[in-house]
This record gives structure tokens, sequence and C-alpha cells, in this order.
């Protein structure tokens, strides 16, 4: 248990995250949805562009961290980290 | 007709007319849509609710060769699986569920062009309905300035719908989609409908953005840049600062040469009336009253006209949701949400639109929340009475370095204001407990546009026309009244003589009819409740006036005022003094009995339009009865504090 956990930073590159964790600046492919996220938040998220292979970018926090604002199908959004935990993302590798 | 319910066409909306056909719209918030409506309708869109909830409606009409049709702006949305009390409305309406009302006969999507990769989704959700279809595209024009391109009529190949660009900016192609809405029976079924399978709607969007040679637009590089000032933690927080303060500070400079105007017209009014009107009676329900009423509130139409035009244009540049994204945390901190900094920055205008707009909000407590706040921030009814106020308190001409301190103190009364909402809210949501899920909050946040003069001008003239509907009802009426009340009982002129006042004398008889009217009675009648605060009979009159609406306040005073001095009524009002009692021959209008009334104004709910909306958004008594309960002690109680310090600060009393 411990190694694993020591093995898991914030933001691991090519590993499966929840997208709140994944600081500005990074661009990330969502993988799926967390397993306790609740049906309607997963349906609205999707259809805020948020499907699973669509492409985000994490643009900027707000001054008082929280939402942050994504850059998802050619589109800015804002989040709060609340909702963007539900979302599972993997660091883009190109 | 038979009492099934009838096929599609047979009811039109609102009484328009059997059988006229009735076109929806339907979008996400940000696509144009309401910029397609004007175009199709004009600016004569009727508002109104659906039947049985209470999220407003917005119908137009549009002749089209020669035929009627009927437009329907539905609440905008990204999804057809609703969340919020607007977002169900939309959905009922496509499907004809709502009661008493058949689906449209037909419905636009509008999507942005730049967008299309999400709103693509959307529109296959909505052709996927089976009602005939078309699509509007917008903002294509920003689509190739950023790079982008749109082949539109292999787009409507693949999609199967007729499709039609729309740039809202110049109005290029509402020719054609006027044809195009005229042309609806044609509008064909796709032979290839979109999947129904959630799961291969991404991959069905994504071929259809293949055949109609899609390129997507590349980042709008001025939002980013300005973004990057105006969303810093520092920059950005000074500019919504700065922002904010020089809101307000336009708003007074600007206005006041425009209110001199206004002003000198009214009195322009009046002297005409005095010269031509001789029976007295009539000529002072005339003059004083009517053109003396409401030229006193219509007076500040420019400041308040200033106050839309600037909401208008922040809300066009797009500026509000950067406002809204830095305000989430600190509106998190009461419990609400962004949704509810839209609503509550809705009610400076208004609290009535403030409190509509918690229909977005999807958790009930929530809501409730936000309208029990919503009364308690800055409305423009306030502003006459601030300005009147803050006229009496403040030397216009003393300043805080290039600040005015008029504007500074007026500022402060809009922090207050917008405090006392956060605390109220934060209360309000603790009582409500914890529970429930949390629905998601999400915000679009659209690249910086120049707002059209049009679009700025209409958004501005239904604001202005809606306050001064407000005025010409409710003012007038309470106006009249209350001069009614101010020269009622007649006194006779035996009976002026009795009581040693020279009939001959206008003045003299002018302060004695009104210090012997019911109103008078009226206000003594109140004076213990109000005596703590400094208040005399006269202005408990006018807060008594107040209460159906606050503007009152400062047309029933102009009215005091001009009973004992008509030449000059704010001179009166600033010498004013207590005619009896113990305070005998002091000025009324102190600087504590000032800062108690203004915060009076801050705190108590003085609106009976406010309690009516919360009667019909809560759908009973409970709630306006607990927002004018706690809003009317706790104005007490603050005015108080207020008068007392202030007391205690300038040493008087």
């Amino acid at each position: 248990m411990a190694p694993a956990a020591s093995r898991l930073p914030a933001q691991p590159a090519g590993r499966i995250a929840a997208l709140a964790d994944f600081p500005p600046g990074s661009l990330v492919r969502v993988t799926g949805t967390a397993a306790e996220a609740p049906a309607p938040v997963v349906r609205r998220l999707e259809d805020l562009g948020f499907t699973a292979g669509s492409q985000v970018e994490v643009v900027r926090r707000a001054p008082l961290r929280d939402p942050t604002i994504y850059r998802v199908r050619d589109y800015d959004v804002c989040l709060r980290r609340a909702q963007a935990a539900y979302l599972l993302a993997r660091e883009f590798d190109e | 007709m038979s009492d099934h319910c009838g096929a599609p066409g047979d009811r039109g909306a609102g009484g328009v007319g059997v059988a006229t056909p009735r076109i929806a719209l339907a979008g996400s918030p940000n696509a144009g849509k309401t910029s397609i409506f004007n175009a199709l309708t004009g600016l004569r869109a009727k508002t109104g609710n659906y039947p049985g909830v209470t999220v407003s409606r917005f119908v137009g009409t549009s002749r089209i060769n020669g035929r009627q049709y009927v437009i329907e702006d539905l609440p905008g949305t990204y999804s057809l699986a609703p969340i919020s009390p607007d977002e169900q409305v939309m959905v009922d309406v496509l499907d004809g569920r709502l009661d008493g009302e058949t689906p449209p006969d037909a419905v636009l999507v509008v999507v942005d062009a730049t967008t299309l990769r999400r709103s693509l989704r959307f529109a296959a959700e909505v052709i996927g309905r089976g009602l005939p279809t078309a699509v509007v595209v917008t903002f294509t024009d920003e689509l190739t300035a950023r790079q982008g391109a749109l082949d539109v009529e292999a787009f409507g190949q693949a999609l199967g719908v007729p499709v039609v660009v729309v740039i809202g900016r110049g109005g290029q192609g509402a020719d054609r989609l006027r044809e195009l809405v005229d042309d609806w029976r044609s509008w064909a079924a796709p032979a290839l409908a979109p999947p129904t399978d959630r799961a291969e709607l991404d991959a069905w969007a994504e071929s259809v953005l293949t055949f109609a040679g899609y390129r997507p637009p590349g980042r709008h590089r001025m939002t980013q840049r300005v973004d990057a000032v105006l969303l810093h933690p520092v920059a950005g927080t000074i500019v919504f600062l700065a922002v904010m303060v020089l809101f307000f500070q336009v708003v007074f400079r600007l206005a006041a040469p425009l209110q001199g105007y206004v002003e000198s017209f009214f009195g322009w009014l009046s002297a005409l009336v005095t010269a031509h009107v001789h029976n007295p009676w009539l000529g002072g329900l005339l003059g004083d009253a009517l053109i003396g009423g409401v030229g006193g509130v219509v007076v500040f139409v420019p400041q308040i006209m200033l106050l839309f035009l600037l909401i208008a244009v922040l809300e066009g540049i797009g500026y509000m949701s950067r406002a809204a994204f830095l305000m989430d945390r600190v509106m998190a901190r009461a419990g609400l949400e962004g949704r509810a900094f839209v609503s509550l920055l809705s009610s400076f205008a208004c609290a009535i639109p403030g409190i509509m707009a918690t229909r977005t909000l999807p958790s009930a407590r929530d809501r409730l929340a936000t309208m029990m706040a919503a009364p308690l921030i800055t409305c423009s009814a306030r502003l006459p009475v601030y300005v009147l106020l803050i006229g009496l308190l403040v030397d216009p001409s003393a300043r805080v370095g290039p600040l005015g301190l008029q504007g500074l103190v007026m500022f402060g009364m809009y922090l207050l204001g917008a405090v006392s909402a956060m605390l109220a809210a934060w209360a309000f949501k603790k009582i409500g407990g914890r529970k429930g899920t949390a629905m998601p909050f999400y915000m679009e946040m659209p690249p910086y546009r120049i707002p059209t003069l049009r679009s700025v001008l209409i958004a501005m003239g239904e604001s202005a026309r809606s306050f001064l509907r407000k005025c010409s009802t409710i003012i007038t009426v309470t106006t009249v009244v209350l001069w009614l009340l101010l020269n009622l009982p007649l006194h006779s002129a035996a009976d002026l003589r009795a009581h040693g006042v020279d009939p001959g004398d206008d003045r003299a008889v002018s302060a004695y009819v009104t210090d012997h009217s019911y109103a008078a009675a009226l206000g003594r009648g109140v004076a213990p409740v109000f005596a703590p605060l400094g208040f005399d009979w006269r202005i408990n009159i006018g807060v008594l006036s107040a209460q159906s609406a606050r503007e009152t306040f400062v047309a029933t005073l102009g009215q005091v005022a001009a009973a004992e001095d008509a030449e000059h009524p704010a001179q009166a009002l600033r010498t004013m003094t207590y005619p009896d009692g113990p305070d005998a021959g002091q000025r009324v209008f102190t600087a504590p009995t000032i800062a108690a009334l203004l915060v009076y104004f801050a705190f108590a709910l003085q609106c009976m339009a406010t309690v009516g909306i919360l009667r019909r958004e809560t759908g009973g008594w409970k709630w306006p009865l607990v927002a004018f309960g706690y809003l009317t002690t706790l104005a007490w109680v603050m005015a108080f504090l207020a008068h007392t310090v202030t007391a205690a600060l300038t040493g008087g009393g």
C-alpha cells in the first residue's frame, strides 16, 4: 500500500489521476469518470464536452485557487475542484 | 375542435391565433440565440410564464411573406438531460409534455461555429427528437478570423437538415433565415438520423465535421492576452475592484448634467400647471402630486439608464463571466455558487429579475438562500433614495484623493448591501441544513467580444422600460394617495383663522394643512417606533409610503418639502426643523438621522413587487413573510446602530 501511494505524485506522467489534480498548463486526455460520481453530474460533464477520449487543457486557476478554467472542444469552461475531481485523465503524450 | 390534445399547430402560444406555426429556438447559452430571436421578431417580444411553472417565456411573432409565425425562445442549455427548472421546461416544451401545450411545429437549433465540436452533440439530440429541425450557425465570421473553416453546404448535407448561416453583427443571413422559416413544412427529417446511443455521438459528430471540412478555430489570441491580466491573481483582483469603483464613479459623474435637464423639464411642466390651472386643488394634485412625484423619480432615469448601460456593456464584452469566475470562491464561502453570483448581480438592477434568475440554480436550498439574500443587494430603486440622502449628508465638493466622497459613500452602500446579502445567504444556507447531492458548477468563459451597439441598447432599453413601468403604476398611485393624505381633511377659512392662520398667507396655510393632515396623524402614530432612529413624523410618512416601493420616498419628501417651501424643496429639506416636541427648532436631517435612514433603506424590504415575486416563486406566503419579517427587524436594529455610532462620532444627535 505504502509504496504504491508514494509512487502516485500529484501529476503523474502518463498515469491516470483526477482532472482536478493536474496543474495549469497540463494537457490531458479524459479517460473516464470516478466510480463515485453521481450520474446526473457525469451526464452534464459529458454534455459540456468532457467525454472519454476528449483532450483537455488546464488553462488557469482563479486567484482564490478555485474554480479552474479548462479548455475542451475549442472553448473555455470553468469547473470547481469538486466536479473536476470526478473526471479521470491521463497526461497527453505526443 | 376535439377535446383531445390538439395536433401540432392548432394551438398557438399566447393566444396569437389558431394554426399559427410555432417555431422554437433552442441552443446553449452564448450561442447567439437572443440576437437570432431579435432578428426574427424585431423587438416585439412578449414575456410571460410557462403554465404551471415559473420559468419565464419569451415569445414573439414574425411576419414573413405575409404569413405569421410564433417564435419561442427556449431557455439556453447545454443538454437535454435537465438538472434545473429552466432546463426541465426546455425539454418539456420540445416533448409537448407541458400542461396545455402542444410541442412546437418546428425547431431552430442555434449553434456557435467556433464551438461546433461541443454544440453538435446538443444539436444531434434535438434533431433526434423528431420534430422538423433546421440549424442556424452563428459566429462564422469569428471562426474565419481565427483560421477555422466550415463548408456550410456539406455540413447541411451531413446533418441531413437545412442549415443557414446568420452573423449577428450586421445581421447577415437574416433574410435567408426568414425564408427558411417560411419554408418550415419542407424541413425533411434526416435520412440518416444521429445515433441515439450516446456512446456513438462523438464518432458521429467527428464524421459530420470531417465531411464538412471543419477546421476548429485557433485560440482567440486577444482573449488569452486579456485573460492573462484580468484573471491574474494580483492584477485581476485589482482590475476587478477598479472596475467596480469606476463603475459607480461613472454612474454618478456622467449622470449629473443629464439629471439637471430632466429636473428643469419637470420644473417647467410644473410652472405650466401653476400658470394655467387655477383651481388650487386640481393644480396641487397635478403640479405637486403627479408632476412633482413622478418627476422626482424620473429624474433618476438617466442615472439608472447609465447603470444598465454599463451592465449591458460589461455583459456583452464578456467581463461578467470573468467577474463571476473571480468571485466564485467568495460565493462558495456563503455556500452559494457562481450562478448565484449572476442572480445577485442582476439584483443590482432590481431584485425581481435577480429572484427570477435563481431558477437556474438546481439546488432548492441554494435557490431559497439566494432569494432571501437578493433583496439586500442595492437595487436601482434604492439609488434615488441614496442619491438624495448622500446629497444631504456629504458636500458634493468633498474629495478623498482624486475620488469624490459622494461616490465613495455610494460605493460603501453598495458594498454594505453585497456583504449583508452574502451573510444572509450563508445564514439561510446554515438553517437549511446540509443534505442532498451538490449539483455541478460550470460556467462557459466566452471569448471577449465587442458588443454591437444594437444589442447593448436593446438590453439597456428593456431594463429601463421595466423600471419606468414600475414608476408609472405603483409610484403614481402612491404619490396621489399620499398627496390626498397630506392635504386632507379640508380646512375652512374660518377654521384656519380660529387657529391663528391667515387664510391669505399660502405658505402658512400649507404648513398648517400638512401639520394637521391624516398623513401627519399616521406619521405621529408610528413615531414611538422610529423615534430611536431619529426620524420625525415627516420622515415616517416617507418611510411608510416607501413600503410599497422605495423610490416613493424621494417623491414623498419632495411633497413634504414643497409644502414647506415650494420654491426650494432641496433647501427646505436641508433646513427642515422639528416644529414641536422636545427637539423643537432643531434640524431634522442631522448626520445621525441620515445615516440611520441610509442603513434602514439598505436593509428593509420596502418593495411590494419583491414580496409578490417571492410568493410566486416559492409557492406560498411563508417565505415572503419570513423575508419581510427578518429584513424589517434587521433594518430597524442596524439603523439604530448607525444612528448611535454616527451620533457618537459627530458628537450630535
